[in-house]
């Protein structure tokens, strides 16, 4: 794995392929290594991206297109 | 009045008019009766025959009224209409003048969302080939609803609780009233102009079905078919299904459904993950198993087991082919050497020592010739020379002079004739032991004598 971040979802379905790769039994075992850590590296990449994010991020963007951070729980000027 | 009893046609038709204008039972009629010959005029005004079994009416319902329904006259359909009727002066025909029309049985909305549903279906805006998957690990989640209300709510704390690595955005819109099917287009159209947004929910929460209605207005499902982003509709409650749903790409019973269909579960990942990591690890321990096992199997085996069986072969091999070699090269050498033999044989009839000794005895054989040849020639020449000797011994004028001759020399020439001589001159005369010097005196030729 490289080490310029790489999507999420990137990461994911290169650890999918690695792991199907290394399960299909037909790769070397030299191969199976570098794919078994890589997968590794994958999970372990993965894993700290889903750790990292613990604020969610919310914002409005209004009719100029201008954004703005959004609480859900205080928007209250509108009916519905 | 008196002089001319005759109306004229328009005079009689204005009074005609002036009495049904005049009627309050002509104004604000309600009547009920079943649609024919509706024409939808390109102006917005709307011309149909209003009958029952019995009878009909010419109506007319002008654009100001007609652009209020919300749902579209058919021939056949049984309506309750309000109206005027009046006379148009200029045929004399009375007509009825619609001001409000509703269907007569369902309600006016759900006919009105039949209609539109059936329409957008036969132009194909629900097909499945439409339909874009949503994406799986979304970074960009719009949300085009109220900004205050349960729905932003729910669809957030949703998201945050199942994966809070999305980021929500809202486009607010109105969602009910006048003002609302406008106002989501515009947010809709905002959202993919944002240019980011991965995954879109367009909805609201519940209501009644005039609350909803604005999801079952024709440009909010026009503007919900040409938007490039994957949108999940997520309309009221379970059971509310506004056309909205159907033209989105995934339709979620609530705003909360919406956003887990948006998100995958973050707890449901970390298992993902988990069980990754476990496959890898079981994967890579099977294949190390199995090469090992492979491995065990390759050095138990017979031919590394036991090597000098693998070359066993070729030397016994080797042994049979020396020993073919060598018979092989005796029979050569012997066949060889027979014929060596053969030829030296041959050769040696030809020798030159053969040769050598006949020439040799040619050789003997002609010496001997030669020699009896040269010994005869030898006692021939010699018996000759020995006769010749004898003859010379018997011509040999000392012989003679033995005897007593002698010979004459003068000027050293043998002096055989008196004629060459001079008295006077000095001549030798030879003897058998000597010689003696003489001078002549007298020369007497035998036929005379000279003196």
């Amino acid at each position: 794995m490289g080490k310029e971040p790489i999507r999420f979802e990137e990461a994911m379905l290169q650890l999918e392929d690695v792991v199907q790769k290394l399960e299909s039994g037909d790769v070397p075992l030299e191969d199976a290594i570098t794919l078994y850590k890589q997968g590794m590296e994958l999970t372990a990449y993965c894993h700290g991206k889903l750790q990292d994010a613990e604020k969610q991020l919310i914002s409005i963007i209004d009719k100029d297109g201008n954004a703005s951070p959004f609480d859900p729980t205080k928007g209250t000027d509108q009916h519905a | 009045m008196t002089g001319n009893p005759y109306l004229s046609v328009q005079a009689l038709s204005k009074y005609i008019k002036r009495k049904f204008d005049a009627d309050p039972h002509l104004r604000n009629v309600f009547v009920k009766g079943e649609l024919s010959n509706v024409k939808s005029h390109p102006s917005g005004h709307i011309y149909f025959t209003l009958k029952d079994d019995k009878s009909r009416i010419q109506s007319a319902m002008f654009r100001s009224s007609a652009a209020q329904l919300k749902f579209r006259p058919e021939n056949g359909m049984n309506v309750l209409i309000t109206g005027d009727v009046t006379v148009y002066e200029t045929t004399g025909n009375y007509q009825l003048y619609v001001q409000s029309m509703q269907p007569d049985g369902i309600g006016e909305l759900y006919l009105a969302f039949e209609q539109l549903k059936e329409s957008l279906d036969k132009e194909g805006l629900f097909d499945a080939r439409w339909k874009s998957s949503l994406p799986a690990f979304p970074q960009k989640i719009g949300v085009v609803t109220a900004q205050s209300g349960a729905a932003i709510q729910d669809i957030c704390s949703t998201i945050a609780r199942r994966y809070p690595l999305a980021e929500i955005i809202l486009f607010p819109a109105v969602v009910q009233g006048a003002q609302a099917a406008p106002s989501i287009v515009q947010s809709i159209e905002q959202a993919e102009a944002h240019g980011s947004i991965d995954v879109l929910i367009v909805g609201r929460g519940g209501g009644s079905i005039e609350d909803l209605w604005a999801f079952n207005e024709e440009i909010v499902a026009r503007a919900i078919f040409s938007c490039r982003i994957p949108i999940i509709s997520a309309v009221g409650h379970e059971t509310d299904t506004t056309i909205a749903d159907f033209v989105s790409d995934r339709r979620a019973p609530t705003p909360t459904a919406a956003a887990e269909m948006a998100v995958p579960a973050r707890d449901e990942l970390f298992e993902r993950l988990l069980d990754r990591k476990r496959a890898l690890y079981n994967a890579l321990s099977n294949q190390m198993k199995h090469e090992r096992k492979r491995l065990m199997t390759l050095q138990t085996s017979y031919p590394l087991q036991f090597p000098e069986r693998l070359y066993r072969p070729f030397t016994e091999k080797l042994i049979g082919l020396e020993g073919r070699l060598q018979r092989s090269s005796q029979a050569i050498t012997s066949q060889r050497a027979s014929e060596l033999q053969r030829l030296s044989s041959m050769l040696s009839t030809f020798a030159p020592e053969q040769r050598i000794k006949e020439e040799q005895r040619n050789v003997t054989l002609l010496t001997e010739r030669l020699t009896r040849a040269v010994q005869h020639d030898v006692r021939i020449r010699s018996e000759r020379f020995q006769a010749s000797i004898r003859m010379l011994q018997a011509l040999n004028p000392l012989n003679v002079m033995e005897r007593g001759y002698s010979i004459v020399y003068q000027d050293g020439v043998v002096a055989n004739s008196v004629t060459s001589m001079e008295v006077g001159k000095s001549i030798h005369i030879k003897l058998q032991d000597g010689t003696a010097e003489a001078l002549v005196q007298s020369i007497t030729t035998n036929d005379r004598e000279e003196k």
